[in-house]
């Protein structure tokens, strides 16, 4: 029974999020730590190499790691203040039971009881139900061997196809358009690659806020001569001093695109040679752009012409480039097309598999590349191994040692998973590192969804907002206080190293799923002692798929400060052994050969060759209208991450931007009596909000942009809008209709909550 | 001591305000939980400009020169210290004197602290804290020769002119060549067809029309 278990201000009053202190040990200058453990910030995709000081089982600061070549040392807010999430007065340190008496709503239980309740539950909706009635719910913040095990459980253990992971909401736009255009879903060059190149186009990403490193190699490579294009419908930090700014509308990213390309072809700047002899499907791609002159485009997308010829000559003429994108085009319904769009920027001008040249998406989440290859998603397999493909299943069912015929089907993104609770369909979910209440749209929706649940359990070190409705809160582990790998931004295997111990009855995440197996009675394949163990598997699970892990060791990542995959542990040529790969940081090199191709190209097909595919404009589902004539579009603040589980209870992170605002032109706070810092309302049609308005003329004036990581009444996902890609499925986060006006007065929580709750 | 050939620069172009800086300087060793420097926005509702402020570390310090109880001291190798305990009153003069805006009386313990350039890590050769995690090296530490192969679209000037003062400092702040981009402030520029102006002028203090820095272009 998922109904929250008392007022929701109590469960807040007890459980947080609070705001930790440095107190104690970690404000005294006298005190030396007992040991430096090498390893990565635990927040997004670039995994920042960072040095956690450790005494008495607590992390008490942090030093620059400035061996660690992505970083060398630097390292945003969020990793400097990373370690206040340990000791925090929040922390689960036992599991705890859904308890309408309790103060809070909830009972602290023994652990063993907890872990008996939640098999006998799964056991008995599943024998009630069938199989399928469970589901689960898991993440790209977890390593790679989490995912692993977590897309194992589901299959072998549970015997269910419900199995998805935020990274849902994050990197299956990109990842569905790069397996379309390359046959591989990975960034193609090393980072270092990009000082030295000549033209650098953002698409859709605030890198300074969301993957603030990245900076520094745009303004090196800037030094160094390259212009920086940067589209965005606001002008953030990276694109104050930009060399030309495409101030796209929201949801409009696909059609510039297309212009831009067709500006190419009319004006013959291609790469003729690339495209005959290492693409197909470019004449049908020329076809669909003929369409978009730069009046056409510059209507659709608001980016004035002059701006669209500027991009097209810069990128056109250019003989060395990157292209970046990141969830500001791929959050949408049409988020596939727009990344599509991209690549065939990036397949027409041939500048690819290019030590100065290359192209990416840059990953939300610190696993959000290897999270998304190992099997936690509906439809995949170890290895980005295809669920229903034949060969893919029968070789994964001899690894597993199970018949083949017993692993499940695909099942279905985590959205609709939401919808098939909501009908009735599936009655249980086990959810680990998924914040959903406060993380998916239209979130009034999956909270009415979660309460029909017959049973749910959340694994987590904090209660967070969606926990608030479990029967049973699981207590689980830091990613100080676990190992294992994670692959980051630019497809580099890296390694965790565990500092610390779980307190109290917290237990790391893969022994609480393999303590669930064992109490279910259904051990098999989920007798691991270690996370090393698991890689051993996963290595071998990997093996001659394109995410290829086989080469890959523990001792190979630090030797090498990080491995990319693909790194198969036998040449795919000869067969022979190859223990001494070194990993493949450039794709697509000239001459390479992948086991899909075999020689025949560098693209991981049959023939070799790249696709160009036809990237179509669609207008976004819940477009401004008449009623509704805004944009809304949602995004991150350097300091806070996701849906703030861990950063809105560290006290330095939370004063440095406190509580979401509206962020708002002057011209349309003025046009609708809006004054800075002023109660405002935004208004969708799926919900309302009331917020403080930020007023800045770094907004397009039709477009209003609010943060998301907070969750209840301050969360802009009351407003979004739960239309999908109809191919990733991934949710349209950053383009609706809304409309704006003066607050009525505060909202009903002011006063009550403190800003992060 | 400080290697004579490590030096500071600040590229205020650079910096992307996010306060990585000073979230590491309230971790360093000698003052943790305290900032000894901080971050401003010039005008964060026309611009994301901001800008790091850490001491300069000037030559002839105007903090040590008005400080009454002669508290302020600069160490042989050019690094101007925080108050001395025991001599420090707190009166605040150097505050109010500093014409980069550094010094800060902590109430609390009745003493001025001021960022002395991370002294217990650069004297033993580290770099500064904030210059080693600063994602935009808008923060620099490092040499000269490092400094012009690595910027070439700008030059290190430690030279101010204050009024009647000049000022000359250990740090430097990183000056845009001539035909450096001028920043975007309004998003309205680049939604228009005509290209018009990315830059103007903001005031700095509001309503000072009589003083002669009250206007800067950015």
């Amino acid at each position: 029974m998922a109904t929250l278990p008392v007022d929701e201000y109590k469960i807040i009053q007890e459980f947080g999020p609070h705001k930790s202190v440095m107190s104690g040990i970690r404000l005294s200058t006298s005190v030396e730590p007992e040991k430096l453990v090498k390893t990565h910030c635990c927040f997004c995709g670039q995994q920042c190499g960072i040095q956690l000081k450790v005494r008495d089982n607590e992390v008490i600061g942090f030093e620059p790691w400035e061996e660690f070549p992505f970083n060398r040392g630097m390292l945003c807010p969020k990793g400097v203040k990373r370690y206040l999430q340990g000791s925090h007065p929040d922390r689960l340190l036992t599991a705890i039971r859904r308890d309408p008496n309790a103060s809070g709503g909830f009972s602290p239980m023994p652990y063993t009881d907890a872990i008996n309740r939640v098999a006998s539950e799964i056991d008995r909706i599943q024998k009630k139900y069938g199989n399928g009635a469970v589901a689960v719910l898991s993440g790209a913040s977890l390593t790679t061997e989490k995912t692993y095990l977590m897309g194992k459980f589901a299959r072998v253990c549970l015997k269910t196809p419900h199995i998805d992971y935020n990274g849902r909401l994050c990197m299956v736009s990109a990842g569905a358009a790069n397996k379309k255009a390359f046959g591989i879903d990975r960034t193609t060059n090393p980072w270092s690659d990009m000082v030295g190149t000549e033209v650098i186009w953002v698409a859709g990403s605030n890198v300074a806020e969301c993957s603030p490193i990245t900076t520094n190699y745009i303004w090196q490579a800037r030094e160094m001569g390259a212009k920086v294009i940067v589209q965005d419908p606001r002008i953030t930090p990276i694109a104050r001093t930009c060399d030309l700014f495409l101030p796209v509308k929201p949801g409009r990213d696909a059609a510039l695109f297309a212009g831009v390309l067709q500006l190419m072809i009319e004006n013959d700047w291609l790469d003729d040679d690339f495209i005959r002899e290492h693409t197909a499907g470019f004449e049908q791609v020329a076809e669909y752009c003929k369409q978009w002159t730069p009046q056409h485009t510059a209507e659709v997308t608001g980016v004035p012409e002059r701006s669209l010829r500027q991009a097209a000559e810069w990128w056109g003429q250019a003989k060395s480039s990157f292209l970046f994108h990141a969830r500001g085009i791929e959050h949408h319904s049409n988020g596939v097309q727009n990344a599509l769009g991209t690549i065939n920027l990036v397949l027409a001008s041939g500048r690819l598999g290019k030590p100065k040249s290359g192209y990416g998406t840059i990953t939300g989440q610190a696993n959000g590349q290897g999270g998304r290859e190992h099997g936690q998603k509906c439809d995949q397999l170890p290895g980005l191994r295809d669920i229903s493909n034949p060969e893919h299943r029968r070789y994964i069912a001899s690894v597993w040692n199970v018949d083949e015929k017993e692993i499940p089907g695909p099942g279905v993104d985590a959205y609709e998973l939401f919808r098939k609770i909501d009908r009735g369909e599936i009655k249980a979910l086990l959810s680990l590192c998924f914040n959903p209440k406060v993380s998916l749209p239209d979130n009034a929706f999956i909270t009415r969804a979660l309460e029909k649940l017959e049973f749910y359990t959340a694994i987590d070190f904090f209660l967070n907002d969606t926990a608030r409705h479990a029967d049973i809160v699981l207590p689980g582990s830091l990613q100080e206080e676990d190992e294992g790998v994670v692959a980051q931004v630019e497809g580099r295997v890296i390694k965790i190293n565990k500092a610390v111990d779980c307190p109290g009855e917290a237990r790391q995440d893969w022994v609480i799923i393999q303590d669930i197996a064992r109490a279910l009675g259904r051990t098999h394949g989920m007798t691991f002692n270690s996370p090393g163990e698991i890689f051993e598997e996963l290595r071998v699970a990997s093996k001659g798929g394109i995410a290829d892990y086989s080469g890959i060791t523990y001792k190979k990542i630090e030797q090498q400060f990080g491995v990319f995959w693909p790194c198969p542990s036998h040449d795919y040529k000869t067969g022979q052994p190859v223990p001494d790969h070194p990993g493949t940081p450039r794709l697509f090199e000239p001459g390479s050969y992948n086991p899909i191709a075999k020689g025949a190209g560098p693209f991981y097909f049959a023939d070799g060759k790249a696709r160009f595919n036809v990237a179509d404009y669609r207008a976004p589902v819940d477009d401004i209208s008449e009623e509704y004539p805004i944009f809304l579009t949602t995004g991150r603040v350097v300091s806070q991450f996701l849906s703030g589980t861990q950063t809105r209870r560290i006290g330095p992170l939370v004063d440095q931007y406190p509580e979401p605002r509206i962020e708002i032109h002057p011209r349309l706070a003025e046009k609708l009596g809006i004054k800075d810092n002023e109660w405002t309302t935004a208004e969708t049609r799926r919900g309302t909000i009331t917020l403080r308005a930020m007023v800045v003329t770094t907004i397009r004036p039709d477009t209003i942009f609010i943060p998301y990581h907070w969750g209840g009444k301050k969360s802009p996902n009351q407003l979004t809008v739960a239309a999908q890609d109809p191919i990733s499925k991934i949710p349209q986060y950053k383009v609706c209709g809304c409309r704006v006006r003066v607050a009525d007065g505060p909202p009903e929580y002011d006063g009550k909550l403190e800003p992060q709750q | 001591m400080k290697p004579e050939h490590l030096q500071f620069f600040i590229d205020p172009n650079r910096c992307i305000g996010c306060q990585a800086c000073v979230q590491a300087c309230t971790e360093c060793d000698t003052h943790r939980g305290v900032s000894m420097i901080h971050l401003e926005y010039i005008e964060r509702s026309s611009s994301v400009q901001t800008v790091p402020i850490v001491c300069m570390h000037c030559e002839q310090p105007t903090c040590a020169e008005v400080c009454p109880a002669d508290a302020i001291k600069r160490t042989a190798d050019g690094v101007v210290q925080s108050a001395r305990k025991p001599r420090c009153i707190a009166c605040g003069n150097c505050v109010k004197a500093c014409p980069f805006g550094v010094p800060e009386v902590y109430e609390d313990r009745q003493i001025m602290m001021k960022c002395d350039m991370c002294y217990d890590r650069s004297s033993v050769g580290k770099k500064p804290m904030c210059t080693t995690v600063c994602p935009s090296q808008a923060l620099f530490f490092g040499t000269r020769e490092q400094i012009a192969q690595l910027r070439p679209m700008s030059m290190p000037t430690n030279q101010f002119q204050f009024g009647n003062q000049t000022i000359t400092t250990k740090v430097s702040i990183m000056i845009p060549r001539h035909g450096a981009i001028s920043p975007l402030v309004n998003i309205l520029d680049a939604m228009d067809e005509r290209p018009t102006a990315r830059s103007v002028s903001l005031p700095v203090i509001a309503g000072a029309t009589d003083d002669p820095f009250a206007e800067v272009k950015v």
